[in-house]
């Protein structure tokens, strides 16, 4: 037992003495979360709208005024003709643009006026989310014309679309979770993978081996500090997402520790079958770098979601860890999930800890390759 | 005791096609210094690794101790000390932070075993705070050393231990094994330095993965069937020419200020080549006999 607690005092002097290792595990996941949250964000703000219609007609104004008074969207400014839209994009002068027709207020009496949104597609998920927007503000003038003008609701029907658990549609909402499974298993498996293949590469691990002491052990003390480094960087990410992003939890914090604890081990688990596979520290970085993070970028969610996927890749994303850790996140922190909700992400997740243990112990040498 | 320390029998070893060891056999007395020597890639570091249980030999069979080195590879690992041939402690850690760590794995500690190392420690106890990367050549070996002695092992494995170490720190060195040698335990070494040989009590000479020659060093020499001359005169390199010419000289080569000559005594002698030297004008020539080296008897060996 001396051995061992000897063994993660040194392994805890290793990560202090190095700075890059003090960068990467306790400065990488406060930076991301900020990057992410406020770089990289996917939410429309501060859209430039221009227009192009008769000032003088009422209803124009109206409709003018309330784009502008919209949180989200601003009035730049005026075009005399519609031609001119595609050079103020091109211009990048304007988001997105609205042409009405030159008798709009008079026709729209007898509802026939209408008005183009013409949006910016060569970013079409921001095209969209613009012209939505625009289209609700031209929406709810039309619900406040036919109430003046017929002096009470007409016959018409109105969709109201709301995004339960997140009204705001903020996207911390998304990358939170996305991202608290990425550091983890980076933290977890990249970090215990390459210091034991380091000691391999030193010849440290020849000293080690020599020893009385089971070499399990000396792994398995490996891990402790990583998991103590994680389960800082666990917190601290669940408080700036609190704090600072704003994001909720929803449901029970234990139950969201407890899944954070069993896709640590996962994760060390996985490190630990890397580092044994690998000859050198090189491998353990090109098999970590291709063969975690990219997955996890690319199935957490962050980027695409995993359910627009073909099915080849869907089933390829069932083996990767995080993607269950990041559905666990989902349902507890923002929807509010209990424990009967998430219990088979949950079993599926100590599964493959299990699983990974397993394989990765039996396939431990005891001596040198 | 008449039990021997290490007892190996026909351990080869290959890497691949690469036949790394053949059919090596050793008998290692109790107590005493055990040098293996040779040159770099002769299957040195192999042996140590089989030895020392880090790695299975593809036949053969072997015994540290009494141990076998397959079957009681862990409780091997309890009672030898082992000093790998490239610096391998944990260069980010202090002196101190290494010692401790290696006392504790063997479930001791340095106080407990501070009298066992005391000698070799108390040269780099002023340093205890420095960082062993940060230590000088001769300073990293003796770390490295008293880590490997920190447990009291029976038996001590030195894989070449004073590669890359000044001549002066070398003979410390040795002065260090000598001493420890003197308490008892046995230390197996290995060099690729032949002078250091002589130090030994007993050898085995290896190339290419074969023992080519093994007894103590007077064995090793006794065992050369040439005889050597040193040969001193004017006109040195017309001398030299002359020599390798004269018949029974195996051959002759120019050292330091004088020639050294092997010669079959079967058929000639030092008086024989002295007259033929004299006839051919070299009149006042000083020739000596010499004791051949362990080196001459290296190269005669790995020759056959």
């Amino acid at each position: 037992m001396k051995e061992f607690a000897a063994s993660v005092i040194k392994e805890f002097r290793h990560i202090f003495r190095d700075r890059r290792t003090i960068l990467i595990a306790m400065v990488m996941p406060v930076v991301q979360i900020i990057l992410f949250g406020f770089a990289v964000s996917t939410e429309v703000n501060d859209v430039r709208v221009v227009f192009c219609g008769d000032l003088s007609d009422p209803a124009v104004r109206s409709a003018v005024d309330r784009i502008d008074n919209n949180r989200y969207l601003r009035i730049t400014g005026r075009l005399y003709n519609p031609a001119g839209i595609a050079s103020v994009f091109r211009r990048n002068e304007a988001d997105a643009a609205v042409c009405f027709d030159r008798d709009f207020g008079s026709s729209i009496v007898s509802g026939r006026a209408s008005a183009r949104i013409i949006g910016d597609g060569s970013d079409p998920n921001t095209a969209q989310m613009i012209t939505s927007y625009i289209r609700g503000v031209l929406q709810s003038e039309q619900t406040d014309f036919s109430v003046s003008f017929a002096g009470g609701q007409q016959m018409s029907m109105t969709p109201v679309v709301q995004l339960m658990y997140n009204p705001a549609m903020k996207s911390s909402y998304n990358f939170v979770p996305g991202v608290m499974g990425l550091i983890l298993m980076l933290i977890c498996s990249m970090m215990t993978a390459v210091s034991i293949v380091r000691e391999k590469e030193t010849g440290t691990l020849e000293l080690l081996l020599v020893s009385p002491v089971k070499p399990l052990w000396i792994i398995v003390s490996k891990m402790i500090p990583y998991l103590a480094l994680s389960v800082v960087n666990f917190t601290s990410i669940l408080l700036l997402a609190h704090y600072v992003m704003e994001v909720p939890v929803n449901g029970s914090l234990l139950l969201l520790s407890v899944a954070a604890l069993v896709f640590m081990v996962t994760s060390l688990a996985l490190g630990l079958l890397i580092s044994v596979i690998s000859p050198n520290q090189r491998t353990a970085l090109l098999i970590c770098g291709m063969g975690l993070t990219m997955p996890v970028m690319i199935f957490s969610g962050i980027i695409f979601p995993c359910e627009s996927m073909p099915a080849v890749l869907q089933w390829f994303s069932d083996i990767i860890p995080a993607k269950w850790f990041i559905i666990i996140v989902k349902k507890v922190m923002i929807q509010g999930d209990g424990l009967a909700s998430v219990s088979g992400e949950l079993a599926i997740l100590s599964g493959m800890a299990a699983l990974l243990l397993a394989v990765s112990i039996k396939s431990f040498r005891t001596r040198l390759q | 005791m008449d039990m021997n320390a290490i007892e190996i029998e026909g351990i080869s070893k290959s890497y691949g096609s690469v036949q790394a060891l053949r059919d090596i056999s050793l008998q290692v007395r109790c107590g005493e210094i055990f040098g293996l020597i040779g040159p770099d890639g002769a299957g040195k570091t192999t042996l140590f690794r089989i030895m020392t249980t880090l790695m299975l030999p593809d036949a053969g069979r072997g015994r540290v101790s009494g141990l076998d080195i397959v079957e009681d590879f862990a409780l091997i690992r309890r009672t030898i000390g082992y000093m790998p041939g490239r610096f391998s402690l944990y260069q980010d850690l202090t002196v101190r932070e290494n010692l401790e760590y290696f006392a504790t794995l063997f479930g001791t500690t340095v106080r407990d075993n501070y009298e066992n190392i005391k000698e070799i420690y108390s040269q780099i106890e002023p340093f205890g705070d420095r960082r062993a990367g940060k230590l000088s050549g001769g300073m990293k070996q003796k770390l490295a050393l008293c880590c490997a002695l920190v447990h009291r092992p029976s038996v001590l494995f030195l894989d070449e231990p004073t590669t890359g170490v000044d001549a002066v720190s070398r003979k410390d060195f040795w002065n260090m094994l000598a001493r420890i040698k003197a308490s008892g335990v046995t230390i197996f070494v290995s060099t690729p330095y032949m002078d250091e040989a002589a130090l030994c009590d007993r050898l085995a000479l290896i190339r290419d993965g074969v023992i080519i020659g093994a007894g103590t060093p007077r064995e090793i020499v006794s065992g050369f069937p040439f005889r050597l001359l040193s040969v001193k005169g004017d006109r040195m390199y017309r001398l030299l020419k002359v020599l390798r010419d004269t018949d029974g000289v195996i051959s002759c080569f120019s050292f330091g200020d004088s020639h050294h000559l092997t010669y079959d005594p079967a058929k000639t002698d030092r008086e024989k080549i002295l007259g033929i030297l004299t006839e051919a004008g070299f009149g006042g020539c000083i020739v000596k006999e010499i004791e051949p080296g362990i080196e001459d008897c290296f190269m005669w060996l790995s020759k056959r």
